[in-house]
């Protein structure tokens, strides 16, 4: 999977490219951990993300809980089968979800 | 050591192999013209099950996992089994997650078997002779 940063001023755009699986998860929990210091709107582009699972979930859920406290944060272009896994899982009920 | 025939695979159980997991499941749905949509609920399956093992069932320790394969009813069913030596565990037990819960009120993670189970259509877990036997029958 490939991450893409693009922070202007407090907001943080964060690009995903491949596949969200147990293997990559692990970096972008690093990009969550380190990277969300006085950002106040945070957007993810799903729009290249062609595959989630629960590993991938974890982390949403983790920046999700931490931008509650600190800002927003919004998904953009999320695809059919990314979706079907956020909906099963009721992720669709909380997290902000744009077309 | 590792060893794959048309129908079983016996591998190493570490996250580095999940691609050949997958790799190994997609052999039997070459044939088969099953749709994007039931191709993508098999890859969630394979991976929940398979990291669950890579990540639990041996410890710290270093463990094979074995998996088998078949195509029945025609084609029509695709029955995968995971079978490993590592903990005792029947992740079928695990209750599932509140899934109307909001963001603040939902514990991170438990959400893996939650997603195998809702992807397949039949799942079935025994302990037999210090294995681990989970297997799923995926209507394709």
């Amino acid at each position: 999977m490939e991450i893409k940063k693009e922070l202007t001023g407090n907001k943080l755009k964060i690009s995903l490219e491949g596949r969200l699986d147990a293997v990559s998860a692990g970096d972008l929990d690093k990009v969550i951990q380190s990277d969300l210091n006085g950002v106040e709107e945070l957007i993810f582009d799903f729009a290249d993300l062609d595959f989630v699972a629960s590993a991938g979930l974890r982390v949403l859920l983790v920046a999700q809980k931490r931008m509650n406290k600190q800002g927003t944060m919004k998904i953009f272009h999320v695809n059919e089968d990314v979706m079907d896994v956020l909906e099963m899982t009721g992720f669709s009920n909380f997290l902000d979800i744009v077309d | 050591m590792d060893s794959q025939d048309n129908n079983k695979l016996v591998i190493e159980a570490t996250l580095e192999n999940l691609s050949k997991v997958n790799d190994f499941v997609e052999e039997f749905l070459k044939e088969k013209e099953c749709s994007p949509k039931v191709r993508m609920q098999l890859e969630v399956v394979v991976e929940e099950i398979f990291t669950n093992i890579a990540n639990y069932a041996y410890g710290d320790d270093a463990g094979k996992v074995t998996i088998e394969g078949c195509l029945e009813d025609d084609a029509a069913k695709f029955r995968l089994r995971f079978m490993d030596h590592g903990v005792p565990y029947n992740p079928l037990k695990q209750p599932d997650p509140d899934i109307t819960a909001g963001a603040n009120e939902r514990p991170v993670g438990g959400l893996g078997i939650f997603l195998v189970k809702n992807n397949v259509d039949d799942i079935s877990y025994q302990h037999e002779d210090g294995q681990n036997i989970l297997t799923i029958v995926k209507v394709i």
